[in-house]
């Protein structure tokens, strides 16, 4: 068995409304940080993971991101995946 | 009618249960039972409301966690035999995160967590659930969210219009909500989803009757 470390990055898709990243990037103009034309929030999810190669591993969180970690109707979702 | 009875499923996170139970028993006469989410058996009930709270604190996405349970996998059953459900805030995004209803609901456009009486039209009466005979086609009830703001795309809202699936729209949109959305149907009719609180207008003494109509309707064939 091989044990992967998995970052899953969630983000609301570009259509969707973001308040609090725009409420986020109020504060931070308020902060005195120049130049800020876009700010949205989304979610990182780590996931220690062992299976018989990375293709095996690839497909369980395939299935996690589509079914459980984004709603793919109002989130995008990618992942990196590093052997340990 | 006299078994006709309503489940009311409760989440670890659910705080509208009981408040819904109240409302169909003493306002209402009409039989409840609790159900807790880890049964499945849906055998002895003819209508199941999913009520508003928390359900498993709203962790990764509100009614995200929810869709797993075991009662919501035997949901697809009793909603392909026609029988009826209503998913009342946290229950309606429960329905739309386990695909009864479609859409999301996502964060309030100003981040508030909003309680507030609304004023509301009625749309569509598909399914019975705002066919309250006096033709009173704007209704006022108590809405109390952060998250219920309905998003969908621009494919599934033609089709929520062109199949008059959209049941009901806030007159004064409080959220931000897609087309000013606060309710909506499935095609059949026998699922309903809305972010307003029915059960908490259920009598005068606490601001209104308007709620009552659509929790009667639970016992429509």
């Amino acid at each position: 068995m091989d044990q992967f470390a998995v970052k899953v990055f969630v983000r609301l898709r570009p259509s969707v409304l973001d308040p609090a990243g725009e409420a986020t990037k109020s504060a931070s103009i308020k902060l005195g940080a120049e130049g800020i034309k876009s700010l949205r929030i989304g979610k990182m999810i780590e996931v220690k993971i062992e299976g018989n190669g990375e293709n095996e591993v690839r497909e369980k969180i395939d299935l996690l991101c589509d079914r459980l970690f984004a709603n793919t109707v109002i989130e995008d979702y990618e992942y990196s995946l590093e052997k340990l | 009618m006299d078994n006709f009875t309503v489940g009311v499923v409760v989440f670890p996170g659910s705080n509208c249960d009981r408040d819904v139970s109240w409302a169909l028993e003493g306002c209402l006469d009409i039989r409840t039972k609790y159900l807790w989410h880890e049964s499945s058996d849906l055998s002895d009930v003819d209508a199941i409301v999913l009520p508003g709270g928390f359900s498993y604190g709203d962790y990764l996405r509100c009614g995200a966690i929810a869709r797993f349970s075991p009662l919501i996998n035997a949901l697809d059953e009793f909603v392909k035999s026609g029988k009826r459900v209503l998913g009342i805030c946290n229950g309606f995004q429960i329905l739309t995160e386990s695909g009864f209803l479609p859409g999301a609901l996502v964060a309030n456009k100003n981040l508030n967590f909003i309680c507030d009486d609304v004023e509301l039209d009625i749309i569509s009466s598909k399914g019975g659930w705002f066919n309250n005979g006096d033709e009173k086609q704007t209704i006022k009830l108590p809405i109390a969210h952060g998250e219920g703001r309905y998003h969908c795309d621009s494919d599934t809202l033609k089709k929520l219009v062109d199949n008059e699936l959209i049941a009901l729209r806030y007159k004064n949109n409080p959220n931000g909500s897609s087309f000013d959305i606060a309710g909506i149907t499935n095609e059949k009719g026998n699922v309903l989803g809305l972010m307003p609180h029915p059960e908490r207008a259920c009598d005068e003494t606490i601001g209104g009757t308007d709620g009552l109509f659509t929790l009667k309707s639970l016992i429509l064939k």
